[in-house]
Protein backbone atom coordinates (compact mmCIF):
# COMPACT_ATOMS: atom_id res chain seq x y z
CA UNK A 1 0.00 0.00 0.00
CA UNK A 2 1.48 3.20 -1.03
CA UNK A 3 2.14 6.09 1.50
CA UNK A 4 -0.59 8.03 0.31
CA UNK A 5 -3.38 5.68 0.54
CA UNK A 6 -1.78 4.70 3.97
CA UNK A 7 -1.93 8.00 4.83
CA UNK A 8 -5.84 7.88 3.49
CA UNK A 9 -6.92 5.78 5.55
CA UNK A 10 -4.69 6.57 8.72
CA UNK A 11 -6.61 10.43 8.72
CA UNK A 12 -9.84 8.40 8.44
CA UNK A 13 -9.28 7.04 11.38
CA UNK A 14 -7.99 9.82 13.49
CA UNK A 15 -11.13 12.06 12.36
CA UNK A 16 -13.62 9.06 13.71
CA UNK A 17 -11.42 9.36 17.07
CA UNK A 18 -12.21 12.75 17.46
CA UNK A 19 -15.90 12.30 17.02
CA UNK A 20 -15.89 9.24 19.35
CA UNK A 21 -13.80 11.68 21.93
CA UNK A 22 -16.79 14.10 21.80
CA UNK A 23 -18.83 11.01 22.41
CA UNK A 24 -17.24 10.12 25.24
CA UNK A 25 -17.10 13.88 26.54
CA UNK A 26 -20.26 14.14 27.14
CA UNK A 27 -21.04 10.28 28.46
CA UNK A 28 -18.53 11.26 31.37
CA UNK A 29 -20.03 14.48 32.17
CA UNK A 30 -23.26 12.70 32.33
CA UNK A 31 -21.67 9.91 34.68
CA UNK A 32 -19.33 12.23 36.61
CA UNK A 33 -22.22 14.86 37.92
CA UNK A 34 -24.48 12.02 38.25
CA UNK A 35 -22.62 9.71 40.64
CA UNK A 36 -21.99 12.36 42.14
CA UNK A 37 -25.22 14.07 42.46
CA UNK A 38 -26.76 10.66 43.24
CA UNK A 39 -24.85 10.36 46.31
CA UNK A 40 -27.01 12.73 48.14
CA UNK A 41 -30.41 10.02 47.87
CA UNK A 42 -28.63 8.22 50.16
CA UNK A 43 -28.98 10.84 53.03
CA UNK A 44 -31.57 12.49 51.71
CA UNK A 45 -35.09 11.49 50.13
CA UNK A 46 -35.85 12.25 46.67
CA UNK A 47 -39.59 13.61 48.09
CA UNK A 48 -37.70 15.87 50.31
CA UNK A 49 -35.05 17.17 47.66
CA UNK A 50 -37.73 17.68 44.91
CA UNK A 51 -40.86 18.90 46.85
CA UNK A 52 -39.80 20.92 50.20
CA UNK A 53 -38.96 24.29 50.05
CA UNK A 54 -36.62 24.17 53.34
CA UNK A 55 -32.90 24.76 52.50
CA UNK A 56 -31.06 24.77 55.71
CA UNK A 57 -28.20 22.29 55.37
CA UNK A 58 -26.78 23.06 58.63
CA UNK A 59 -29.42 21.84 60.09
CA UNK A 60 -30.18 18.47 57.86
CA UNK A 61 -32.74 20.61 55.43
CA UNK A 62 -31.64 19.49 51.83
CA UNK A 63 -35.26 20.72 49.85
CA UNK A 64 -34.25 22.04 46.74
CA UNK A 65 -37.86 23.44 45.58
CA UNK A 66 -36.93 26.92 45.66
CA UNK A 67 -34.17 26.28 43.24
CA UNK A 68 -35.93 24.63 40.60
CA UNK A 69 -39.09 26.61 41.22
CA UNK A 70 -36.45 29.77 40.75
CA UNK A 71 -34.91 28.62 37.65
CA UNK A 72 -38.11 27.49 36.06
CA UNK A 73 -39.62 30.93 37.19
CA UNK A 74 -36.85 33.16 35.38
CA UNK A 75 -36.35 31.29 32.06
CA UNK A 76 -40.04 31.44 31.63
CA UNK A 77 -40.21 35.11 32.22
CA UNK A 78 -37.07 35.83 30.51
CA UNK A 79 -39.00 33.96 27.29
CA UNK A 80 -42.03 36.37 27.84
CA UNK A 81 -39.77 39.40 27.25
CA UNK A 82 -37.28 38.15 24.75
CA UNK A 83 -39.45 36.21 22.64
CA UNK A 84 -41.82 39.25 21.21
CA UNK A 85 -38.71 41.41 20.75
CA UNK A 86 -36.70 38.73 18.63
CA UNK A 87 -39.07 37.33 17.02
CA UNK A 88 -39.89 40.64 15.24
CA UNK A 89 -36.51 41.60 14.94
CA UNK A 90 -35.88 37.93 13.28
CA UNK A 91 -38.87 39.24 11.13
CA UNK A 92 -37.38 42.56 10.05
CA UNK A 93 -34.32 41.00 9.30
CA UNK A 94 -35.23 37.80 6.86
CA UNK A 95 -37.84 39.94 5.00
CA UNK A 96 -37.74 43.55 5.66
CA UNK A 97 -34.61 44.68 5.94
CA UNK A 98 -32.17 45.77 2.82
CA UNK A 99 -28.83 43.92 2.64
CA UNK A 100 -27.06 46.45 4.18
CA UNK A 101 -29.39 47.09 7.26
CA UNK A 102 -29.00 43.04 7.41
CA UNK A 103 -25.76 43.00 7.74
CA UNK A 104 -25.65 45.30 10.65
CA UNK A 105 -28.00 43.01 12.25
CA UNK A 106 -25.84 40.20 12.13
CA UNK A 107 -22.70 41.73 13.59
CA UNK A 108 -25.34 43.40 16.58
CA UNK A 109 -26.16 39.45 17.11
CA UNK A 110 -22.53 38.39 16.99
CA UNK A 111 -21.63 41.28 19.85
CA UNK A 112 -24.79 40.06 21.91
CA UNK A 113 -23.45 36.99 21.72
CA UNK A 114 -20.08 37.69 22.88
CA UNK A 115 -20.95 40.35 25.70
CA UNK A 116 -19.74 37.89 28.91
CA UNK A 117 -22.92 37.21 31.29
CA UNK A 118 -20.84 38.73 34.46
CA UNK A 119 -20.90 42.08 32.28
CA UNK A 120 -24.39 41.51 31.58
CA UNK A 121 -24.86 40.90 35.43
CA UNK A 122 -22.75 43.93 35.94
CA UNK A 123 -25.05 46.25 33.76
CA UNK A 124 -28.29 44.88 35.74
CA UNK A 125 -26.60 45.23 38.88
CA UNK A 126 -25.73 49.18 38.50
CA UNK A 127 -28.84 49.85 36.52
CA UNK A 128 -32.01 47.99 37.00
CA UNK A 129 -31.50 47.03 40.64
CA UNK A 130 -30.98 51.11 41.91
CA UNK A 131 -33.73 51.52 39.84
CA UNK A 132 -36.22 49.05 41.63
CA UNK A 133 -34.53 50.02 44.84
CA UNK A 134 -36.25 53.76 44.43
CA UNK A 135 -39.71 52.09 42.95
CA UNK A 136 -40.42 49.29 45.70
CA UNK A 137 -38.18 50.90 48.60
CA UNK A 138 -36.59 47.13 49.07
CA UNK A 139 -33.26 45.66 48.06
CA UNK A 140 -34.53 45.37 44.35
CA UNK A 141 -33.02 42.14 43.50
CA UNK A 142 -35.45 39.30 42.70
CA UNK A 143 -37.16 37.02 39.59
CA UNK A 144 -38.00 40.10 37.43
CA UNK A 145 -34.31 42.15 37.09
CA UNK A 146 -33.35 38.74 36.65
CA UNK A 147 -35.71 38.01 34.28
CA UNK A 148 -35.33 41.42 32.17
CA UNK A 149 -31.70 40.69 31.72
CA UNK A 150 -31.41 36.89 30.81
CA UNK A 151 -34.55 38.30 28.06
CA UNK A 152 -31.77 40.45 26.67
CA UNK A 153 -28.88 37.74 26.82
CA UNK A 154 -31.26 34.90 24.72
CA UNK A 155 -31.80 37.40 21.96
CA UNK A 156 -29.28 36.95 19.61
CA UNK A 157 -30.23 32.50 20.18
CA UNK A 158 -33.97 33.92 19.53
CA UNK A 159 -32.89 36.09 16.39
CA UNK A 160 -30.49 34.27 14.56
CA UNK A 161 -32.48 30.82 14.69
CA UNK A 162 -35.83 32.31 13.79
CA UNK A 163 -33.97 34.42 10.76
CA UNK A 164 -32.50 31.37 9.29
CA UNK A 165 -36.01 29.51 10.03
CA UNK A 166 -37.76 32.09 7.67
CA UNK A 167 -34.97 32.88 5.01
CA UNK A 168 -35.08 29.09 4.93
CA UNK A 169 -38.31 28.84 3.59
CA UNK A 170 -39.43 28.35 -0.22
CA UNK A 171 -39.85 31.78 -2.19
CA UNK A 172 -42.62 30.56 -3.66
CA UNK A 173 -44.75 30.25 -0.96
CA UNK A 174 -44.16 33.77 -0.42
CA UNK A 175 -44.60 34.50 -4.19
CA UNK A 176 -47.60 32.80 -4.44
CA UNK A 177 -49.33 34.81 -1.36
CA UNK A 178 -48.23 37.62 -2.85
CA UNK A 179 -49.98 37.23 -6.18
CA UNK A 180 -52.88 36.56 -4.60
CA UNK A 181 -53.02 40.28 -3.55
CA UNK A 182 -52.09 39.69 0.00
CA UNK A 183 -49.82 42.79 1.62
CA UNK A 184 -46.52 42.00 3.00
CA UNK A 185 -47.56 41.81 6.32
CA UNK A 186 -50.40 39.26 5.41
CA UNK A 187 -47.65 37.03 4.17
CA UNK A 188 -45.76 37.01 7.17
CA UNK A 189 -48.39 36.24 9.19
CA UNK A 190 -50.72 34.01 7.70
CA UNK A 191 -48.13 31.91 5.02
CA UNK A 192 -44.55 32.45 6.84
CA UNK A 193 -44.58 32.24 10.16
CA UNK A 194 -47.39 29.31 10.30
CA UNK A 195 -44.40 27.65 7.81
CA UNK A 196 -41.26 28.14 10.09
CA UNK A 197 -42.95 27.26 12.84
CA UNK A 198 -41.14 24.07 13.91
CA UNK A 199 -37.50 26.81 13.14
CA UNK A 200 -39.27 29.36 15.40
CA UNK A 201 -40.59 27.05 18.13
CA UNK A 202 -36.63 25.33 18.30
CA UNK A 203 -35.01 29.42 18.81
CA UNK A 204 -37.57 29.55 21.79
CA UNK A 205 -36.55 26.06 23.01
CA UNK A 206 -32.31 27.01 22.23
CA UNK A 207 -33.12 29.96 24.08
CA UNK A 208 -34.94 28.74 27.17
CA UNK A 209 -31.39 25.77 27.58
CA UNK A 210 -29.30 28.91 27.15
CA UNK A 211 -31.90 30.97 30.35
CA UNK A 212 -31.98 27.97 32.63
CA UNK A 213 -28.57 27.53 32.71
CA UNK A 214 -27.17 30.93 32.79
CA UNK A 215 -25.19 31.19 36.07
CA UNK A 216 -23.55 34.51 36.66
CA UNK A 217 -26.60 37.32 35.67
CA UNK A 218 -28.62 35.62 37.63
CA UNK A 219 -26.13 35.25 40.54
CA UNK A 220 -26.02 38.78 40.35
CA UNK A 221 -29.69 40.02 40.29
CA UNK A 222 -31.60 37.38 41.99
CA UNK A 223 -30.69 38.45 45.48
CA UNK A 224 -29.37 34.57 46.77
CA UNK A 225 -31.61 33.51 49.52
CA UNK A 226 -33.48 30.08 49.60
CA UNK A 227 -36.76 31.00 50.00
CA UNK A 228 -40.12 31.09 47.95
CA UNK A 229 -40.21 34.72 46.32
CA UNK A 230 -43.45 36.84 47.79
CA UNK A 231 -43.36 38.74 44.61
CA UNK A 232 -40.77 39.82 41.55
CA UNK A 233 -39.03 41.61 43.20
CA UNK A 234 -38.24 39.73 46.59
CA UNK A 235 -34.57 38.00 47.11
CA UNK A 236 -34.98 34.24 46.03
CA UNK A 237 -33.04 32.06 44.69
CA UNK A 238 -32.01 29.27 41.64
CA UNK A 239 -30.32 26.15 40.47
CA UNK A 240 -27.33 27.86 39.32
CA UNK A 241 -27.06 30.63 41.50
CA UNK A 242 -27.36 28.70 44.28
CA UNK A 243 -24.63 26.14 43.40
CA UNK A 244 -22.52 28.86 42.05
CA UNK A 245 -23.02 30.58 45.92
CA UNK A 246 -22.28 27.31 48.13
CA UNK A 247 -19.86 25.24 45.90
CA UNK A 248 -17.06 27.18 47.86
CA UNK A 249 -18.28 26.74 51.47
CA UNK A 250 -18.31 23.13 51.50
CA UNK A 251 -16.31 20.12 51.80
CA UNK A 252 -16.45 17.74 48.53
CA UNK A 253 -18.10 14.62 49.24
CA UNK A 254 -20.24 16.23 52.16
CA UNK A 255 -23.91 15.51 52.49
CA UNK A 256 -24.49 19.67 51.41
CA UNK A 257 -21.80 19.42 48.33
CA UNK A 258 -23.52 16.35 46.51
CA UNK A 259 -26.51 18.24 46.87
CA UNK A 260 -25.18 21.10 45.02
CA UNK A 261 -23.97 18.52 42.44
CA UNK A 262 -28.00 16.59 42.34
CA UNK A 263 -28.78 20.52 41.53
CA UNK A 264 -26.03 20.41 38.73
CA UNK A 265 -27.45 17.16 37.24
CA UNK A 266 -31.22 18.24 37.65
CA UNK A 267 -30.31 21.40 35.36
CA UNK A 268 -28.05 18.86 33.21
CA UNK A 269 -31.15 16.62 32.28
CA UNK A 270 -33.43 19.39 31.76
CA UNK A 271 -30.86 21.08 28.98
CA UNK A 272 -30.56 17.20 27.90
CA UNK A 273 -34.17 17.30 27.59
CA UNK A 274 -34.51 20.39 26.14
CA UNK A 275 -32.50 19.00 22.96
CA UNK A 276 -34.39 15.75 22.93
CA UNK A 277 -37.37 18.06 22.66
CA UNK A 278 -36.26 20.00 19.64
CA UNK A 279 -35.43 16.72 17.52
CA UNK A 280 -38.61 15.88 18.28
CA UNK A 281 -39.73 19.14 16.65
CA UNK A 282 -37.75 18.84 13.75
CA UNK A 283 -38.64 15.31 13.11
CA UNK A 284 -42.46 16.45 12.64
CA UNK A 285 -41.60 18.92 10.21
CA UNK A 286 -40.19 16.08 8.16
CA UNK A 287 -43.47 13.74 8.30
CA UNK B 1 -58.08 47.57 10.06
CA UNK B 2 -57.94 47.80 6.51
CA UNK B 3 -55.22 45.65 5.63
CA UNK B 4 -52.90 48.12 3.46
CA UNK B 5 -53.16 50.03 6.62
CA UNK B 6 -52.25 47.33 8.97
CA UNK B 7 -49.30 46.46 6.73
CA UNK B 8 -47.74 49.86 7.48
CA UNK B 9 -48.70 49.09 10.99
CA UNK B 10 -46.94 45.96 11.08
CA UNK B 11 -43.97 47.36 9.13
CA UNK B 12 -43.45 49.97 11.49
CA UNK B 13 -43.71 48.01 14.60
CA UNK B 14 -40.92 45.25 13.37
CA UNK B 15 -38.35 48.25 12.11
CA UNK B 16 -39.07 49.64 15.58
CA UNK B 17 -38.26 46.34 17.41
CA UNK B 18 -35.17 45.99 15.59
CA UNK B 19 -33.58 49.08 16.21
CA UNK B 20 -34.27 48.44 19.36
CA UNK B 21 -32.18 45.50 19.60
CA UNK B 22 -29.23 47.63 17.92
CA UNK B 23 -30.25 50.54 20.24
CA UNK B 24 -29.90 48.11 23.83
CA UNK B 25 -26.74 47.15 22.31
CA UNK B 26 -25.41 50.42 21.55
CA UNK B 27 -26.49 52.00 24.60
CA UNK B 28 -24.48 48.64 27.06
CA UNK B 29 -21.35 49.33 25.11
CA UNK B 30 -21.04 52.81 25.56
CA UNK B 31 -22.54 52.61 28.94
CA UNK B 32 -19.97 50.50 29.98
CA UNK B 33 -17.20 51.77 27.96
CA UNK B 34 -17.87 55.16 29.64
CA UNK B 35 -17.80 54.14 32.93
CA UNK B 36 -14.95 51.68 32.83
CA UNK B 37 -12.22 53.89 30.26
CA UNK B 38 -11.43 56.64 32.87
CA UNK B 39 -10.01 53.35 35.10
CA UNK B 40 -8.02 52.41 32.75
CA UNK B 41 -4.97 53.48 33.07
CA UNK B 42 -1.03 51.92 33.18
CA UNK B 43 -1.10 51.19 36.48
CA UNK B 44 -4.35 49.51 36.41
CA UNK B 45 -3.69 47.36 33.71
CA UNK B 46 -0.34 45.74 34.82
CA UNK B 47 -0.66 46.21 38.55
CA UNK B 48 -1.39 43.08 40.76
CA UNK B 49 -5.01 43.54 42.99
CA UNK B 50 -4.98 44.32 46.31
CA UNK B 51 -6.44 42.28 48.78
CA UNK B 52 -8.14 44.88 51.26
CA UNK B 53 -7.07 49.06 50.41
CA UNK B 54 -7.93 50.52 47.07
CA UNK B 55 -5.94 51.36 43.99
CA UNK B 56 -5.48 47.36 42.83
CA UNK B 57 -5.01 46.83 39.07
CA UNK B 58 -6.07 43.87 37.18
CA UNK B 59 -2.55 42.85 35.45
CA UNK B 60 -2.56 38.96 36.15
CA UNK B 61 -5.92 38.55 35.56
CA UNK B 62 -5.64 40.05 32.32
CA UNK B 63 -2.48 37.73 31.19
CA UNK B 64 -4.53 34.58 32.76
CA UNK B 65 -7.24 35.31 30.78
CA UNK B 66 -5.61 35.25 27.36
CA UNK B 67 -3.10 32.31 28.56
CA UNK B 68 -6.18 29.72 29.59
CA UNK B 69 -7.77 31.04 26.46
CA UNK B 70 -4.77 30.18 24.21
CA UNK B 71 -4.36 26.77 26.38
CA UNK B 72 -8.11 26.01 25.52
CA UNK B 73 -7.39 26.42 22.06
CA UNK B 74 -4.91 24.41 21.86
CA UNK B 75 -6.94 21.58 23.29
CA UNK B 76 -10.29 21.96 21.78
CA UNK B 77 -9.27 22.79 18.21
CA UNK B 78 -7.55 19.80 17.06
CA UNK B 79 -10.64 17.78 18.23
CA UNK B 80 -13.05 20.27 17.16
CA UNK B 81 -11.79 20.74 13.71
CA UNK B 82 -11.13 16.58 13.35
CA UNK B 83 -15.07 16.03 14.53
CA UNK B 84 -16.24 18.62 12.41
CA UNK B 85 -14.04 17.06 9.17
CA UNK B 86 -15.42 14.29 9.64
CA UNK B 87 -19.28 14.92 9.97
CA UNK B 88 -18.66 17.16 6.97
CA UNK B 89 -16.72 14.82 4.97
CA UNK B 90 -16.49 11.52 6.10
CA UNK B 91 -20.25 10.42 7.67
CA UNK B 92 -22.58 9.42 6.19
CA UNK B 93 -26.50 9.12 7.49
CA UNK B 94 -26.64 6.37 9.90
CA UNK B 95 -27.35 6.18 13.45
CA UNK B 96 -23.83 6.60 14.00
CA UNK B 97 -23.66 9.70 12.60
CA UNK B 98 -26.93 10.66 14.62
CA UNK B 99 -25.16 10.06 17.52
CA UNK B 100 -22.06 11.82 17.04
CA UNK B 101 -24.49 14.96 15.98
CA UNK B 102 -26.37 14.40 19.20
CA UNK B 103 -23.19 14.25 21.62
CA UNK B 104 -22.53 17.47 19.85
CA UNK B 105 -25.57 19.53 20.50
CA UNK B 106 -26.12 18.16 23.95
CA UNK B 107 -22.23 19.58 24.74
CA UNK B 108 -23.34 22.71 23.18
CA UNK B 109 -26.26 22.82 25.92
CA UNK B 110 -24.94 21.50 29.04
CA UNK B 111 -24.54 24.92 31.35
CA UNK B 112 -21.28 26.26 31.38
CA UNK B 113 -21.47 26.12 35.51
CA UNK B 114 -22.44 22.30 35.36
CA UNK B 115 -19.09 22.17 33.11
CA UNK B 116 -17.22 23.46 35.55
CA UNK B 117 -18.58 21.16 38.27
CA UNK B 118 -17.12 18.24 36.05
CA UNK B 119 -13.79 20.37 35.80
CA UNK B 120 -13.58 20.12 39.20
CA UNK B 121 -14.40 16.45 40.05
CA UNK B 122 -11.77 15.57 37.39
CA UNK B 123 -9.20 18.00 37.59
CA UNK B 124 -9.31 19.41 41.50
CA UNK B 125 -10.36 16.59 42.82
CA UNK B 126 -9.75 13.29 40.83
CA UNK B 127 -6.75 13.97 39.89
CA UNK B 128 -5.97 16.29 43.09
CA UNK B 129 -4.50 19.80 41.46
CA UNK B 130 -6.77 22.13 43.07
CA UNK B 131 -7.27 25.08 40.95
CA UNK B 132 -5.11 25.45 38.42
CA UNK B 133 -4.67 27.03 34.88
CA UNK B 134 -4.26 23.54 33.26
CA UNK B 135 -8.12 22.60 34.86
CA UNK B 136 -9.25 25.63 33.61
CA UNK B 137 -8.07 25.59 30.65
CA UNK B 138 -9.23 21.74 29.69
CA UNK B 139 -12.66 22.73 30.86
CA UNK B 140 -13.10 25.62 29.21
CA UNK B 141 -11.98 23.70 26.10
CA UNK B 142 -14.98 21.83 26.62
CA UNK B 143 -17.16 24.62 26.00
CA UNK B 144 -15.24 25.74 22.82
CA UNK B 145 -15.71 22.12 21.44
CA UNK B 146 -19.33 21.92 20.54
CA UNK B 147 -18.68 25.35 19.24
CA UNK B 148 -15.62 24.53 17.06
CA UNK B 149 -17.15 21.77 15.57
CA UNK B 150 -20.00 23.62 14.25
CA UNK B 151 -18.14 26.23 12.54
CA UNK B 152 -16.08 24.03 11.11
CA UNK B 153 -18.55 21.50 9.89
CA UNK B 154 -20.74 24.79 8.10
CA UNK B 155 -17.35 26.44 6.78
CA UNK B 156 -16.47 23.34 5.26
CA UNK B 157 -19.95 22.63 3.75
CA UNK B 158 -19.85 25.79 2.49
CA UNK B 159 -17.20 24.64 -0.24
CA UNK B 160 -18.95 23.76 -3.43
CA UNK B 161 -19.18 19.85 -4.15
CA UNK B 162 -17.30 20.43 -7.68
CA UNK B 163 -14.31 21.20 -5.92
CA UNK B 164 -14.35 17.98 -4.48
CA UNK B 165 -14.98 16.34 -7.85
CA UNK B 166 -12.48 17.92 -9.41
CA UNK B 167 -9.87 16.67 -7.24
CA UNK B 168 -11.51 12.96 -6.75
CA UNK B 169 -11.34 13.87 -10.85
CA UNK B 170 -7.45 14.37 -10.68
CA UNK B 171 -6.70 10.86 -8.66
CA UNK B 172 -6.47 12.61 -5.21
CA UNK B 173 -7.27 10.52 -2.16
CA UNK B 174 -9.86 11.46 0.01
CA UNK B 175 -7.23 12.93 2.60
CA UNK B 176 -5.86 14.78 -0.16
CA UNK B 177 -8.61 16.39 -1.42
CA UNK B 178 -9.56 17.49 2.39
CA UNK B 179 -6.63 18.83 3.08
CA UNK B 180 -5.13 20.47 -0.18
CA UNK B 181 -8.92 21.66 -1.77
CA UNK B 182 -11.50 21.21 0.85
CA UNK B 183 -9.74 22.83 4.12
CA UNK B 184 -8.26 25.84 2.28
CA UNK B 185 -11.59 26.66 0.77
CA UNK B 186 -13.18 26.80 4.21
CA UNK B 187 -10.65 28.20 6.01
CA UNK B 188 -11.85 31.84 6.16
CA UNK B 189 -14.96 30.94 7.68
CA UNK B 190 -13.22 28.45 9.87
CA UNK B 191 -10.97 31.53 11.17
CA UNK B 192 -14.21 33.30 11.68
CA UNK B 193 -15.52 31.16 13.88
CA UNK B 194 -12.61 30.06 15.84
CA UNK B 195 -12.57 34.01 16.52
CA UNK B 196 -16.32 34.49 17.59
CA UNK B 197 -15.63 31.17 20.05
CA UNK B 198 -12.39 32.67 21.23
CA UNK B 199 -14.10 36.33 22.45
CA UNK B 200 -17.05 33.92 24.00
CA UNK B 201 -14.70 31.84 25.72
CA UNK B 202 -12.89 34.87 26.84
CA UNK B 203 -15.68 36.09 28.96
CA UNK B 204 -16.56 33.00 30.93
CA UNK B 205 -17.11 32.98 34.10
CA UNK B 206 -18.77 30.12 35.46
CA UNK B 207 -16.65 27.21 33.68
CA UNK B 208 -13.71 28.73 35.97
CA UNK B 209 -14.46 29.38 39.19
CA UNK B 210 -13.83 26.40 40.55
CA UNK B 211 -11.69 24.96 38.26
CA UNK B 212 -8.76 27.73 37.99
CA UNK B 213 -10.02 29.38 40.89
CA UNK B 214 -10.37 33.41 41.77
CA UNK B 215 -7.15 34.19 42.74
CA UNK B 216 -3.71 34.71 40.65
CA UNK B 217 -0.30 34.15 40.82
CA UNK B 218 1.58 37.31 42.40
CA UNK B 219 4.78 37.21 39.50
CA UNK B 220 3.88 38.93 35.93
CA UNK B 221 3.60 36.33 33.26
CA UNK B 222 3.65 33.51 35.56
CA UNK B 223 3.23 30.40 32.82
CA UNK B 224 3.06 27.63 35.38
CA UNK B 225 0.49 25.74 34.23
CA UNK B 226 -0.25 24.46 37.73
CA UNK B 227 -0.61 27.77 39.66
CA UNK B 228 -4.36 28.71 40.00
CA UNK B 229 -5.22 31.78 37.26
CA UNK B 230 -8.10 33.90 38.03
CA UNK B 231 -9.04 35.71 35.18
CA UNK B 232 -10.93 39.03 34.20
CA UNK B 233 -14.15 37.44 34.16
CA UNK B 234 -13.80 36.07 37.09
CA UNK B 235 -11.98 38.48 38.62
CA UNK B 236 -14.85 41.31 38.13
CA UNK B 237 -17.59 38.84 39.89
CA UNK B 238 -15.04 37.34 42.54
CA UNK B 239 -14.06 41.58 43.44
CA UNK B 240 -18.32 42.69 43.44
CA UNK B 241 -19.51 39.61 45.22
CA UNK B 242 -16.61 38.73 47.70
CA UNK B 243 -13.65 40.79 47.88
CA UNK B 244 -12.87 43.35 50.81
CA UNK B 245 -11.47 46.27 48.84
CA UNK B 246 -13.29 49.28 49.20
CA UNK B 247 -12.71 50.67 45.38
CA UNK B 248 -14.41 47.31 43.91
CA UNK B 249 -16.97 49.14 41.78
CA UNK B 250 -14.07 51.17 40.21
CA UNK B 251 -12.35 47.62 39.33
CA UNK B 252 -15.46 46.06 38.46
CA UNK B 253 -16.22 49.12 35.69
CA UNK B 254 -12.37 48.72 34.48
CA UNK B 255 -12.69 44.79 34.30
CA UNK B 256 -15.97 45.15 32.07
CA UNK B 257 -14.95 48.07 30.04
CA UNK B 258 -11.40 45.40 29.75
CA UNK B 259 -13.76 42.47 28.63
CA UNK B 260 -16.18 44.70 26.11
CA UNK B 261 -12.74 45.92 24.38
CA UNK B 262 -11.82 42.41 24.26
CA UNK B 263 -15.22 41.25 22.80
CA UNK B 264 -15.20 44.45 20.25
CA UNK B 265 -11.48 43.36 18.84
CA UNK B 266 -12.55 39.86 18.56
CA UNK B 267 -15.42 40.75 16.71
CA UNK B 268 -15.32 43.80 14.66
CA UNK B 269 -11.18 43.61 14.29
CA UNK B 270 -10.21 40.14 14.53
CA UNK B 271 -13.27 39.09 12.48
CA UNK B 272 -13.76 41.41 9.54
CA UNK B 273 -11.34 40.43 7.55
CA UNK B 274 -11.74 36.87 7.53
CA UNK B 275 -15.17 37.46 7.00
CA UNK B 276 -14.40 40.14 4.17
CA UNK B 277 -12.96 37.21 1.95
CA UNK B 278 -15.00 34.93 3.08
CA UNK B 279 -17.79 37.33 0.86
CA UNK B 280 -15.83 37.40 -1.66
CA UNK B 281 -15.25 33.54 -1.96
CA UNK B 282 -18.93 33.17 -1.39
CA UNK B 283 -20.28 35.76 -4.00
CA UNK B 284 -17.73 34.69 -6.23
CA UNK B 285 -20.49 33.01 -8.84
CA UNK B 286 -20.28 29.61 -7.44
CA UNK B 287 -23.63 29.25 -6.17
Amino acid sequence: MSYVRYQNRYMAMVLLGAAILVIMTIVAIIGFVGRQGLLTLSDVSWREFFLSPHWNPTSGQYGALVFILGSLAVTFLALLFGAPLGLAAAIYMAKIAGGPMRDVMRAATDLFVGIPSVVYGWIGLTVLIPVLQRLTGQSGFGLLPAAIVLGIMILPTLVSISEDALRALPISLEEASLALGATRWQTIWEVLLPAARPGILTAMVLAMARAIGETMAVQMLIGNTPQLPRGLIAPTSALTSEIVVEMANTPFGSTWNNALFLMALVLLLISLALILLIRFISRGRLT
Amino acid sequence: MPAKKADRVATAVLTMAALSLILILAWFLLYVLRRGLPVLTPQFLTSSPRELEAGGGVGPQLFNSFYILFLSLFFSLPVGLGTGVYLAEYARPSRWTDLVRLSVESLATVPSIVLGLFGMIIFVNFFGLGFTILGGALTLALLNLPLLVRVTEEAIRAVPVSYREASLALGATQWQTVRQVVIPAALPGIITGVTLTAGRALGETAVLIYTAGTSASRHFFDLDPFNAGETLAVHLWYVRAESLVPDAGRIADGAAALLIIAVLVFNLILGLPARLVLRRLTTGGHR
